[in-house]
């Protein structure tokens, strides 16, 4: 327990004083996107994860809270009021794929959010009145919160990680809260929580909005940061990307997702920069991560972690013994 | 008239060259309840392998029949070490067999990159079925007519092999209920390599019949990958008669879709795979369930 | 400042190549002036790495004939691959521009991404040569970092428009192109043309980018004298042999724009393609001294015939050379560089002499070939030439720039 906590006010301290120790704006640049990425994974792990509802739609509920703050801002509307406006589209949307995605669960689900995923994608493409097609949508300045401007990479990176903290809290606090035990229970026992009295339905509901909430927040850090959005965020792609962080970093833990967008965002923009067949070495880590550690990184480490400690401590006994003897 | 009518002949050779797609993914699903998302790697590596054997190799040029069964085999046997050292651990562990799937596709995709470069290789239709067939005013190309027929054989090939022998009463067994199987001396692991190579086989070949009409090229896995998903979707898993018809409704969706209301291009596939699936969750034919 | 120095130090420490090259000898490359930065943004992998393979060939091409060396100045060359989506575009752009301080970079491939960085470029005034077509960044939304010596979706389309309806008298068309903007654009050129010069454009249909049976579209297609074509990528070699397989080629011929029937693609393409008449801003074929050494080095190289996407990126580097050798090495003042670029005018370039209108648009020649088949390969062999054409044809710039920019609907068809 404290070398955990520990560990956390470890990673606490490098977070908060990384502008000041990493050189050159690109590198923070790429921590924001880390964050950003990991926001979104956070909020797929609770229903990929904790939920045992794996998703292949959610860059459609991302793209639309980006598309949602894009189209506003176009429209003329302020910072404030374009991101409460997109964040209400996004749960709006977010309970329509809900509704329509829960009348099944296991592969169905897979199936019926994949499908939807494509469908959201379509639109963006030909929705052109909206969407302005492929040509996608600028964006061309970020909010200035209580006067400080999102413009400088550093203003950018801290308001991230702000949102960053926030969301691993909330999910800290779900999980541990009697809905996230239902929800880890109805996803091992779906039939012994119905008959015991659980809404099974209304559960996995409320966990997919919580989820899309989380999703629709890094969307607009996604639309901010970029300042552009198009067609090819929503892709299937996408969604596959998303959900392959969550499980290379270890599903139903609350830090694999953070560990899996690290992992996908620095192979993707930082080893891609060195290595041209950076697809393949991505693909092989995903093949080495099922046969090393097939629970994810996170819970991986930590088995691996504690069969070595064991090993050692009982060396050391069994040298104790032995010199005892 | 005869606009309907060659769209209604070609649905009907689209839908073949989708079952020759879909049964392979139908049949690891049916059996192993595996959602093998490298069926779209393993057609475009069928493709790649004909293609480069058509074009010939180390000074050999292959006919095209020789080449898609050399393909195919190649294909099943890489489909039988990926099951053997890869999805052999990880029964009933969706998410992970899912991560092992896209990360091997990945693998594949880049590799086919760097092999065979980025451009689109064009594969000759073969010879003696390289002429058009005419029905009055109307022309249809003999090789799509073709693909009909090798549909039909290779879905009753499947029929006879699943019906009628040994090895398909073992599957069907397998399929139905795997603990049962096991509980009467099935010997389901040795099972599982062969139906998991088959259908990699079956995909690759699918990847060279299609090769002359679709080319191949970067990207044709994930183009093909969701369309035998939408298949297996409709007709249900695990149930050839479901493959085949579930092809044939979607030949004919797509064509009549395109053509007719070209707004909803994009979603003419998916708006009714996701009707079905809130509708009628388990596939129109088969036993589609979680 | 000593940010900065160690950001150097430590591309040159990790990145190949060059960038090694001037780590081993740092004292002559400090004595002497500091190396040029080139950087490309370009797809290497995924479904896109097609054209983007070539795009490197083509700027690599350039910086071998010239042995690493503008005006004088050494050049160490970046290449980044973007994915082929806007969110990877946009943070290799920033590698490149943030973390490598490129003095210019040359790319990227597709409309998508270049309008995903037009701003960002502006911000960092890095001058940029585009390959992509996106029309408005050379029209109602001039960048003036920005330069393309390529060509606007439409600009080939406008002379087709004309042959076809002067040379060919053709009265009827048919237009089929992918459903995103770059085919909006290309069809909407032709389609004005067309129309100014009497013709008639029936239907234009919008296959959606991945189609993977062209069948329902082209059983459409009826009733008129011909039909044009605007596809890219693999979607061309897929199109005609449908084509050409349901017996349509020989009743209704076809056209292209100039992805279509790039001279890079002819070597994926059979029987289907003889007799198909494409415009393009560049022609394999095309006879002049600076081509003939190009399409000789591709070949020794890499053993293809270069299309548009290498030569685009070749021109760029001459481009780059020519605005150096006029300022004397100097890019320092990347605002005072980009103006430079807009100044640039050659003569003997592979496609011909060119320069760029106040948008930063190329205006040079436009070639209209006819592929035929010549020792069993396919040549595209110029048929017609259109020199010095804008990306505003012959029309009066200010009233075309009052107009909407080419989309779907617009202009919209004669009913």
């Amino acid at each position: 327990m404290n070398a955990r906590v520990i560990a956390l006010a470890a990673a606490a301290v490098v977070l908060v004083t990384l502008p000041f120790w990493i050189s050159g704006v690109y590198y923070l640049n790429v921590a924001s996107q880390i964050l950003f990425y990991a926001v979104f994974a956070i909020g797929l792990n609770i229903l990929a994860g904790y939920g045992g509802l794996v998703s292949l739609g959610h860059a459609a509920l991302f793209g639309i809270a980006a598309y949602a703050t894009g189209y506003l801002l176009q429209a003329g509307f302020g910072h404030p009021a374009a991101i409460l406006v997109a964040l209400v589209v996004a749960m709006a949307s977010t309970a329509l794929y809900a509704v329509l995605s829960l009348r099944a669960s296991g592969i169905g689900y897979i199936m019926i959010t994949l499908a939807l995923g494509e469908i959201v994608w379509g639109l963006a493409y030909r929705w052109i009145s909206v969407t302005n097609g492929d040509n996608g949508i600028s964006v061309h300045s970020r909010p200035q919160p209580f006067g400080i401007s999102l413009t400088s990479a550093d203003a950018f990176y801290y308001t991230t990680l702000i949102v960053f903290v926030l969301s691993l809290a909330v999910v800290a606090v779900f999980v541990n809260s009697p809905l996230g035990a239902a929800l880890k229970g109805v996803r091992d026992q779906p039939r012994r929580m119905n008959a015991l009295g659980y809404h099974v339905w209304a559960i996995r509901f409320w966990a997919s909005m919580l989820s899309g909430l989380l999703t629709a927040v890094s969307g607009i850090l996604f639309v901010y940061y970029n300042q552009f959005i198009s067609p090819q965020t929503l892709s299937l792609t996408a969604s596959a990307e998303v959900l392959l962080m969550v499980i290379s970093g270890g599903a139903s833990t609350l830090l694999g997702p953070v560990v899996g967008a690290t992992l996908v965002i620095i192979v993707k923009n930082v080893v891609s920069a060195y290595l041209t067949r950076w697809n393949f070495l991505l693909g092989a880590i995903f093949v080495a991560i099922v046969i090393l550690m097939p629970e994810g990184l996170v819970p991986g480490s930590a088995r691996l972690w504690r069969l070595a400690w064991r090993r050692t401590r009982g060396w050391r006994a069994t040298k104790a013994a032995e010199t005892k003897q | 008239m005869s606009f309907y009518l060659v769209l209604t002949v070609n649905s009907i050779t689209f839908g073949g060259l989708l079952f020759l797609l879909s049964s392979g993914f139908s049949l690891i699903f049916g059996l192993m309840r595996i959602p093998n998302l490298t069926h779209g790697s393993l057609f475009m590596l069928g493709a790649y392998f004909g293609a480069t054997l058509v074009g010939g190799l180390l000074g050999m040029v292959f006919n095209f029949w020789i080449a898609a069964l050399l393909a195919a085999i190649l294909v099943a046997a890489s489909g039988a070490v990926l099951e053997r050292l890869l999805l052999r651990q990880l029964p009933g562990q969706p998410s992970a067999q899912v991560l092992v799937t896209l990360g091997v596709s990945f693998m594949v995709a880049d590799f086919c990159l760097m092999v065979w470069g980025g451009d689109p290789l064009s594969v000759p239709t073969p010879e003696l079925l390289a002429g058009f067939v005419r029905f009055g005013p109307l022309v249809f190309p003999l090789y799509r007519l073709a693909i009909i027929v090798i549909a039909a054989v290779v879905a009753i090939g499947l029929w006879l092999l699943l019906d009628r022998t040994r090895i398909g009463a073992m599957i069907r067994a397998g399929v139905d209920d795997p603990d049962m199987a096991r509980v009467i001396g099935i010997r389901v692991s040795q099972l599982f390599t062969t139906v998991f190579a088959l259908g990699s086989g079956l995909a690759a070949f699918a990847g060279i019949i299609g090769a002359p009409i679709l080319s191949v090229y970067p990207g044709l896995d994930q183009d093909m990958l969701p369309l035998a998903l939408v298949v297996v979707i409709l007709g249900g898993s695990g149930s050839l008669l479901g493959s085949f018809f579930g092809s044939i409704i979607i030949g004919f969706i797509y064509n009549f879709g395109q053509a007719l209301l070209p707004e909803l291009a994009y979603f003419v596939l998916f708006l009714p795979m996701l009707l079905v699936l809130l509708f009628k969750p388990q596939g129109l034919f088969g036993r589609f369930s979680s | 400042m000593s940010r900065k120095v160690t950001r150097r130090r430590f591309m040159a420490a990790t990145a190949a190549g060059a960038a090694l090259a001037t780590f081993k000898f740092p004292s002559p490359a400090i004595a002497q002036a500091a190396p040029f930065k080139l950087g490309l943004l370009t797809v290497k992998t995924g479904p896109l790495a097609q054209g983007g393979i070539q795009m490197e060939q083509g700027i690599v091409t350039y910086l071998k004939e010239k042995n690493y060396t503008f005006a004088g100045r050494k050049v160490e060359f970046i290449s980044a691959d973007t994915g082929g989506n806007p969110a990877g575009a946009k943070t290799k752009a920033q590698e490149l521009i943030e973390r490598s301080n490129v003095d210019t970079i040359v790319g990227p491939l597709a409309a998508f991404e270049l309008l995903a960085i037009t701003d960002y470029v502006r911000q960092h005034e890095t001058p940029l040569l585009s390959l992509a077509a996106a029309e408005d960044v050379t029209q109602r939304h001039v960048n003036p970092f920005i330069v393309r010596p390529s060509a606007t979706s439409a600009q080939c389309m406008h002379p087709l428009g004309d042959y076809a309806a002067k040379e060919l008298k053709y009265k009827t068309a048919i237009t089929i192109s992918e459903d995103f903007a770059f085919g909006y654009e290309q069809m909407a050129g032709f389609q004005r043309v067309f129309q100014d010069e009497g013709g008639t454009v029936k239907k234009k249909l919008w296959p959606p980018l991945v189609t993977p049976d062209y069948t329902p579209y082209i059983a459409q297609i009826d009733g008129v004298d011909c039909c044009v074509n605007g596809f890219a990528g693999s979607n061309p070699v897929k199109f005609m042999k449908s084509y050409q397989a349901m017996g349509m080629k020989s009743k209704i011929p076809l056209l292209a724009g100039w992805t279509a029937m790039d001279d890079a693609l002819l070597h994926s393409l059979g029987d289907e393609a003889v007799g198909v008449k494409s415009a393009h801003w560049y022609s394999a074929d095309f006879d002049s001294e600076s081509n003939k050494r190009f399409v000789a080095d591709m070949q020794k190289n890499y053993n293809v015939l270069p299309g548009g996407y290498s030569a685009g990126m070749y021109i760029a580097g001459m481009c780059i050379n020519a605005a150096l050798e006029k300022s004397g090495g100097k890019a320092a003042s990347k605002k005072a560089f980009a103006e430079e670029l807009h100044k640039v005018s050659i003569k003997d370039s592979p496609r011909g002499p060119f320069h760029f209108d106040e948008y930063g648009n190329v205006v040079g020649t436009v070639f209209i070939r006819n592929c035929e088949r010549k020792n069993g390969k396919l040549v595209n062999t110029v048929i017609k030439t259109y020199p010095d054409v804008s990306q505003f044809w012959t029309y009066d710039e200010k009233k075309f720039l009052s107009q909407p920019v080419y989309s779907r609907d617009y202009p919209p068809l004669k009913s």
